[in-house]
């Protein structure tokens, strides 16, 4: 059985691809007071960032995406980023939306539980504008209606590659 | 109205002396209007002669002069039967009046125009439905005046509804309007308590820890063994039926592929279909096909990412490498095809957007080869793995009678030993062309779930072998004409994790007056329940991952 197992990981060798550059930076471009956070979250966090993800409505679209960034393609680990399982473990909320009128309360009190600096990123169509969902008595539409949001990644769900430049994007 | 077709009358439902009227469209339906007396016996007369519950919903018709209505259909056979009980229209009842007492206990609200009988008590899969539709629509379920013994009580407890809006505000009715915002309120859910000698609670979610939906889960253990677990869902809910309301049908496609991410195939293909079969629309032979290939892409998707987190919760972390990357090879190959990862908006109504061509045909049957080698590969390691396997045997087990008696669906029911599948059945196209193969396993388990998902991409990917290399040729689109005003239709697909229902009811204008989307998580979710009692704590995210439920399919 061992030997099967490592004649399969010999076989399929090192197949992880080298990291993107990051999207021109979005949204708050200019702001020195948003270029100096960004740079002290640089320095306080080095190369490493811990991210929490947070469905906050989302049709699970986007999550598959997110998920697909842990495969051995993108290899974050290898770049510094971890997904971690507590809020009080992380330094950056991915979240994704329409952030239903059923989940507002858990999503700010998951950002509550991170500790400071921290920043958000809204993923997907629904976490930019609130997408096909818009705003509804059961949807309060985009993150950012919730959230301070620092970066945002468009796409109906972004592709893996997306979410990595703007993961990147919110922390250079 | 569309002439009436010669009507088949299932025979199970002779006896009610009610009027079926064939439907048009692929599904082989029948309709029939009914009053409380049929409903309940038509529920009767289902469940005596094996058939399921698919989904139960609730309509507004007062804009037409008619008043609520509740529909429920059912999978007799090959034949789906849709019942529609009209509920009167009385005085006062047009406004959006809150009914009285709302969790005054079983038979409270005498309320004729806002009331039917409850069907949970025959089929237990019922009752969270007839839950979600009194939070949408504020009609109640009541429970029978028993003829002999106690009726079971009705669980009155709120469903969808969370504290984001008030009891006395029903989304799916007319008069409410989409754009109201509720301050959220304070709210207590009144779970099940379990009492007892070190019996303690454990609540977990919404949020939770990992890449997955939110919902809660409230376990009630004893050390490691758990005792009871209760779901709360509905986090997710965020008005999709409402979006729906006022639609154009033809923009409702997009929408229907986003009900549930994982399944937009699924979801897209059964709102096409049922549009067209308003439209007399004919989808050329070769987009059938051409769907039928993205459906088993799909599946094929999906399962191979649940081996992978199957094999990671079970500690076998190489399990998760060597799926995942076989997933991402395969959706790198459904941008490149398909323009899209997960397919959305591939399937548009009247056929595809773009035939892929013979090369990409070939490299996908192609591709499908080469995966065949590689998951043959990781089978005889999985299945040779005693770790793994002691992890994955005799865990979280469904056997088959609850299976029946819950109305398990899909993936989960064909590893319980229920040999259900749509696309089994007489008329589905192009399956009865490809000699589809059905997959059963009997022991109900983790490990027959794994087993079903390695057996069901098998014959997925000969399938799609099949289809790439004798798809008829043709046009791929053929854009259906105006709907039928007041028509009403079903999709019905086997996706990957189950069988999809879209009713769609269409209004004077053609428009959407109600698209109800059902996913196979209504039905399966509560088995989940039963089959984690008695396992330990840590096996849970092992048994939840074996069914990999939908949340925002069912939360809607």
């Amino acid at each position: 059985m061992t030997w099967r197992i490592l004649k399969q990981i010999a076989r399929v060798g090192n197949i992880s691809e080298a990291p993107p550059q990051p999207a021109a930076p979005s949204g708050a471009t200019g702001d020195p007071a948003v270029e100096a956070i960004q740079r002290d979250i640089l320095a306080i966090l080095g190369r490493a960032v811990a991210i929490r993800a947070v469905d906050a409505g989302s049709c699970n679209g986007c999550e598959l995406e997110m998920q697909a960034l842990s495969n051995p393609y993108y290899n974050i680990e290898g770049i510094g980023i971890r997904f971690v399982a507590s809020p009080r473990h992380a330094d950056l909320l991915l979240v994704t939306g329409p952030v239903s009128a059923h989940m507002e309360d858990a999503l700010r009190r998951t950002w509550d539980a991170v500790p400071g600096p921290k920043r958000v990123v809204a993923i997907g169509d629904c976490g930019c504008t609130g997408g096909v969902f818009g705003e509804s008595y059961a949807s309060r539409g985009r993150v950012a209606n919730i959230l301070p949001v620092a970066a945002e990644v468009s796409g109906c769900p972004p592709a893996p590659l997306d979410i990595l430049r703007g993961i990147l994007s919110a922390l250079r | 109205m569309q002439a009436d077709k010669p009507t088949i009358i299932p025979q199970e439902l002779a006896g009610l002396g009610c009027r079926f009227v064939q439907q048009p469209g692929a599904v082989p339906m029948v309709h029939a209007q009914v009053d409380a007396r049929q409903w309940r016996a038509a529920a009767t007369a289902v469940a005596a002669s094996g058939g399921r519950l698919v989904a139960l919903w609730g309509t507004d018709r007062r804009g037409s002069g008619a008043g609520h209505a509740v529909a429920a259909a059912y999978a007799l056979g090959p034949t789906l039967v849709w019942l529609d009980l009209a509920l009167p229209l009385l005085p006062g009842s047009a406004e959006n009046a809150a009914p009285e007492g709302v969790d005054t206990g079983p038979g409270a609200p005498e309320m004729p125009d806002q009331s039917y009988p409850d069907l949970a008590a025959i089929f237990p899969c019922a009752s969270r439905m007839q839950r979600a539709v009194a939070d949408l629509n504020g009609l109640h379920a009541v429970a029978a005046t028993p003829d002999s013994g106690t009726a079971l009580p009705v669980d009155r407890r709120p469903w969808l509804r969370h504290a984001a809006w008030p009891a006395d505000y029903f989304p799916l009715r007319i008069d409410a309007k989409a754009e109201a915002r509720y301050a959220a309120t304070d709210e207590r859910y009144p779970y099940v308590r379990v009492e007892g000698d070190g019996v303690h609670e454990i609540a977990v979610g919404p949020v939770h820890a990992g890449i997955i939906e939110p919902g809660h889960f409230r376990f009630s253990v004893v050390g490691e063994k758990v005792l009871r677990l209760e779901e709360r869902l509905g986090y997710t809910h965020k008005g999709i039926e409402k979006c729906f309301a006022g639609m154009e049908p033809v923009q409702g496609a997009r929408l229907a592929a986003r009900v549930s991410g994982d399944t937009s195939v699924g979801y897209g293909w059964a709102y096409c279909a049922a549009l067209e079969s308003l439209s007399n629309g004919a989808v050329p032979e070769r987009a059938v096909w051409l769907r039928a290939l993205a459906l088993e892409r799909e599946r094929v998707a999906n399962h191979l990412g649940d081996l992978g987190a199957l094999g990671n919760d079970a500690g076998f972390a190489f399990g998760l490498a060597q799926f995942s990357r076989l997933r991402e090879d395969w959706l790198r190959r459904n941008h490149a095809v398909f323009g899209h990862r997960l397919l959305m908006d591939w399937i548009v109504p009247g056929g595809v957007r773009a035939d892929p061509g013979t090369d990409a045909l070939r490299a996908l049957g192609a591709d499908a080869g080469v995966l065949g080698i590689e998951l043959a590969r990781l089978a005889t390691i999985y299945d040779g793995h005693a770790g793994l396997q002691d992890r994955f045997a005799g865990t979280g087990c469904v056997p088959e009678a609850l299976a029946r008696q819950l109305n398990l669906t899909g993936m989960a029911a064909r590893a319980s030993g229920v040999g259900s599948d749509l696309r089994a059945q007489a008329g589905f196209q192009p399956y009865r062309d490809l000699a589809f193969r059905i997959t059963r396993y009997t022991a109900g388990d983790v490990a027959a779930r794994v087993a079903v998902r390695f057996a069901e991409i098998t014959e997925s990917l000969r399938l799609i072998r099949a289809i790439t290399a004798s798809l008829p040729a043709g046009p791929v689109l053929e854009p259906p004409g105006m709907p039928q005003a007041c028509g009403r239709a079903v999709g019905w697909v086997e996706a990957w994790r189950g069988e999809v229902l879209v009713a769609l009811e269409l209004d004077e204008q053609a428009r959407i007056r109600r698209a109800h989307c059902h996913d196979p998580s209504w039905q399966n979710w509560p088995a989940l329940e039963y089959a984690v009692v008695g396992n330990i704590v840590p096996d849970f995210p092992l048994i939840n991952k074996s069914f990999n439920l939908s949340y925002s399919g069912q939360d809607l």
